[in-house]
């Protein structure tokens, strides 16, 4: 079976900044990747390019067949690819249910307020049901915003940065909750992450970028231990827990 | 051709006398992102001010070579007492909100100062024609010129020149472009932005005051002038680019020369066609003329 | 929104007006007639305004839909009320239906100049034609409404309460449009557009169809203005006259479809009030309402309202 995401050698450049050089990676169905770089490195750009949201200067991005570039992020979405967000996009004045209506609504469900429980339930968001989005704490936020953006039931999810912002002993908890509300759905998951524990835990394949390249691409304890990443990526000092 | 060249030079009058008012609200915005609908006022208030006073200095004997300073010395007291006035006691307290409820705020406070005109001057027109009058005509073809609109012209071009100057060669013209550019990091980097958004906003209502006190000698001060100059100006600035000082004066050129071309040759059209330049220019560039790029948000 | 109470609330409203139409002296008809037009103007205004835009330009649709049911009837030849709101509310939507496709791109200050220009744009035409009155504009009159004539007192009263009929069932719709997910959409463009768009849905096309929606209602409102007020002229497309209608909106607040109603018969009746007594200060105290609004009540005065019912 053939990969079902495969982008070719995407360039970037933002004047002298290269933001993808050359980039080529192919990504099989329900696979869970996580993207790992220093800020900068291209990891957004990637996700921005796959979304419709940046044009590459040069290279393809096919979906199913499908070529990507040129096409907007709404028919993107339309064709079964959704993105959280690294700072949540929300609808700070609705509140939490209100937000997941909408959501429901533009993806036209059948049944948009049981579907809307149903995710509520499934994300631990009940309580929070009737407040304002703009007034939830990070986490929940960052939680909506993935909630969100599965509403649509999509065939891969692009999650920016899942846990940054959030207290340190609430992230794996997202996590769970993010990926249990995908298992079982055939989804596949590209997350971008710069905790080394939760890459090691919830991916079966790191890609690491650097300066707009790709630098390693593997399972995660070859990557993580890979010479070029714990110098560009990780820092000196070993942070991953084999 | 001679008919042409007079067209064309009531377009740069016109065009001069409308850089003036542009400039000011175009540095306003650049710098607090502010569209201060209040401009109108501001223009109304300096064309009054100039009246009073030249018509007092005037009145008392005084030479009348010396009205000209009355202008100037207008347009001064306008921004340095409307200026701390409207930015310390309104605009401050609305900072960080919308840009459309900032607008709607200076529109607050350009109803309240027409009212307040009326209230100080009166309902009667005010008429200061001597310095108008004074330099006397000059000939271009057949026709007759106030000498007075090359001294409109002259002063526009000194300001823009002394404004390009002020803001690309002085260290406290450097601050307000680095504000312009981006208020937070700025306000980070040390720079006193409140400071900067003082001496903006009085800047930009001295310049306005100015393009009324100039306008005073040719015009029948009475209510209502302030009104619609705002739309005019507001059409200059959209046109030359939000924040751009050359946008303005680009834009006071275009504009001018249009309508004076207009006035000539299809006056049925005068007032329609400045708004519909503005419309052909957003069309073509949606941000104006020149403007800043937009920096990615995700 | 109170969602449960709005539609008794529009019943007991839609009821108390017939009554006024059959009671109330003349010049309150009168007042309450400009009332409703300028009220549906600001309904519009509010549409727009709940998807995050501020027009500072309806009077271009408001003069149009005036001047579109005057001309019906001194040059048409077709005086019957029905007939002239109408084509006043047509000309009105074919209009906002072509300049939407453009002004749907823009937003915030460009939104608001670029729809301030194109009203602009008519006061000019209307100004410097003679054909059409210039400044002064031209007197109208409907001699029946929907075939019944006409005339006098207690016929101004039938067309009143007719108009309070259909305006309200107007208003109904709309309630229901927006107590919808098309509601909650447009909220949703207000707070965070580049979501919608990921989400899958058009941001384009609901501010589109909230613009037509916006000019056809300031188009059907400049209609009834002009039938209850006799006569046209291009001060209904000036800026000062589309600022009005902010104003309104803002007093009102955007919280509910009846808001935009009852801070227009607020308004008129304080104009009447300020026109007898201290016309000078009208403008000066219109400034000062609206930053007091601007500061302690952003929402309008329906917070007033909903901070009653909550409690």
């Amino acid at each position: 079976m053939s990969p079902l995401l495969v982008a070719s050698g995407l360039q970037k450049s933002f004047g002298a900044v290269t933001a993808a050089a050359d980039v080529s990676l192919a990504f099989e169905r329900e696979s869970v990747t996580s993207l790992i770089g220093a800020n900068g490195a291209g990891k957004t750009t990637f996700l921005n390019m796959v979304t419709g949201y940046l044009r590459p200067d040069r290279g393809s991005i096919r979906f199913e067949g499908r070529e990507l570039i040129g096409r907007s992020p709404r028919e993107i979405t339309g064709l079964g690819i959704c993105r959280s967000f690294q700072i949540p996009q929300l609808f700070h004045s609705l509140s939490v249910r209100e937000n997941l209506l909408v959501a429901e609504g533009i993806a036209a469900a059948e049944h948009a307020e049981e579907e809307t429980e149903a995710v509520l339930a499934r994300f631990g968001l009940a309580e929070y049901g009737a407040q304002p989005a703009g007034l939830l704490p990070e986490g929940v936020r960052k939680l909506l915003d993935v909630a969100l953006a599965l509403v649509a039931r999509p065939k891969v999810l692009l999650l920016d940065e899942p846990t940054s912002g959030v207290a340190a002993d609430e992230k794996f908890g997202i996590m769970d909750l993010v990926m249990g509300a995908v298992r079982g759905q055939g989804v596949t998951v590209l997350f971008v992450e710069h905790d080394m524990d939760i890459v090691s835990r919830y991916a079966a394949r790191v890609v690491a970028f650097y300066d707009g390249r790709v630098i390693a691409d593997g399972a995660p304890g070859a990557v993580l231990e890979d010479a070029e990443v714990r110098r560009y990526v990780i820092g000196q000092e070993a942070h991953a827990a084999p | 051709m001679s008919d042409l060249l007079a067209v064309l030079f009531d377009g740069v009058v016109y065009s001069s006398w409308l850089f003036l008012m542009a400039a000011g609200l175009t540095l306003i915005y650049g710098v607090m992102k502010i569209l201060n609908i209040a401009h109108g006022s501001l223009y109304a208030l300096g064309a009054y001010t100039a009246a009073t006073i030249g018509g007092a200095w005037l009145a008392a004997g005084h030479p009348p070579i010396g009205s000209y300073a009355m202008l100037a010395l207008a347009a001064v007291l306008v921004g340095v007492v409307m200026g701390p006035l409207l930015e310390r006691g309104l605009l401050k307290w609305m900072y960080g909100r919308d840009e459309v409820v900032l607008l709607l705020v200076t529109y607050a406070a350009f109803l309240i100062l027409e009212d307040a005109i009326k209230l100080v001057w009166g309902v009667e027109s005010k008429l200061l024609p001597e310095p108008y009058a004074l330099p006397g005509n000059f000939q271009i073809g057949e026709l007759d010129f106030p000498v007075y609109n090359l001294i409109l012209i002259a002063v526009a071009i000194v300001t823009g020149v002394v404004l390009a100057w002020a803001l690309h060669r002085t260290r406290q013209g450097k601050l307000l472009l680095a504000v312009i550019h981006d208020r937070e990091i700025s306000a980070a980097l040390g720079i006193n932005v409140s400071r900067v958004y003082l001496v903006t906003f009085s800047v930009g209502a001295a310049l306005a005051a100015l393009g009324g006190a100039l306008a005073a000698p040719a015009i029948a001060v009475s209510p209502g002038i302030g009104v619609e100059v705002i739309v005019l100006s507001f059409a200059v600035v959209v046109v030359g680019g939000l924040g751009s000082l050359g946008g303005a004066a680009l834009g006071a050129l275009l504009v001018g020369v249009v309508r004076s071309l207009a006035v000539r040759y299809w006056p049925e059209a005068e007032l329609f066609t400045i708004y519909f330049v503005m419309a052909l220019v957003l069309i073509a560039r949606p941000r104006g003329l020149f403007s800043a790029p937009e920096a990615r948000r995700i | 929104m109170s969602g449960d109470r709005t539609i008794p609330v529009l019943a007991l409203a839609c009821l108390l007006l017939l009554v006024a139409a059959a009671l109330a002296p003349q010049w309150l008809v009168f007042l309450l007639a400009l009332a409703l037009a300028k009220g549906l103007v600001v309904l519009g205004l509010v549409l727009l305004m709940r998807a995050g835009l501020v027009s500072f330009g309806q009077g271009l649709y408001f003069g149009l839909g005036a001047y579109a049911a005057a001309l019906l009837a001194n040059r048409g030849g077709l005086d019957d009320a029905a007939l002239m709101i109408v084509a006043g509310t047509g000309c009105a939507a074919a209009l906002a239906a072509i300049l939407g496709l453009l002004l749907a791109r823009y937003r915030e200050i460009f939104f608001a100049m670029l729809s301030l220009a194109f009203s602009m744009i008519l006061y000019g035409a209307l100004v410097k034609s003679s054909a059409l009155g210039s400044t002064d504009g031209f007197n109208l009159h409907a001699r029946e409404f929907a075939g019944f004539a006409l005339a006098g007192g207690t016929e101004r009263r039938l067309f009143f309460a007719a108009s309070v009929v259909l305006v309200f069932g107007l208003v109904w719709l709309l309630h229901r449009y927006l107590a919808s997910h098309w509601g909650r959409l447009s909220v949703a463009i207000r707070d965070n557009e580049l979501r919608v768009e990921y989400l899958g849905a058009s941001v384009y096309r609901v501010v589109y169809a909230n613009y037509v929606a916006a000019g056809a209602l300031a188009g059907m409102g400049g209609a009834f203005a002009a039938l209850a007020v006799g006569h046209v002229d291009p001060e209904t497309a000036y800026w000062t006259t589309s600022g009005e209608f902010v104003f309104i909106a803002i007093l009102g607040g955007t919280g509910n479809v009846l808001a935009p109603f009852l801070s227009a018969a607020i308004f008129e009746g304080l104009r009447t009030v300020a026109n007898q007594y201290a016309p000078n200060v009208w403008q000066m105290s219109l400034g000062l309402a609206m930053l007091a609004i601007i500061m302690f009540l952003p929402g309008g005065l329906w917070t007033l309202v909903r901070r009653r019912s909550a409690a």
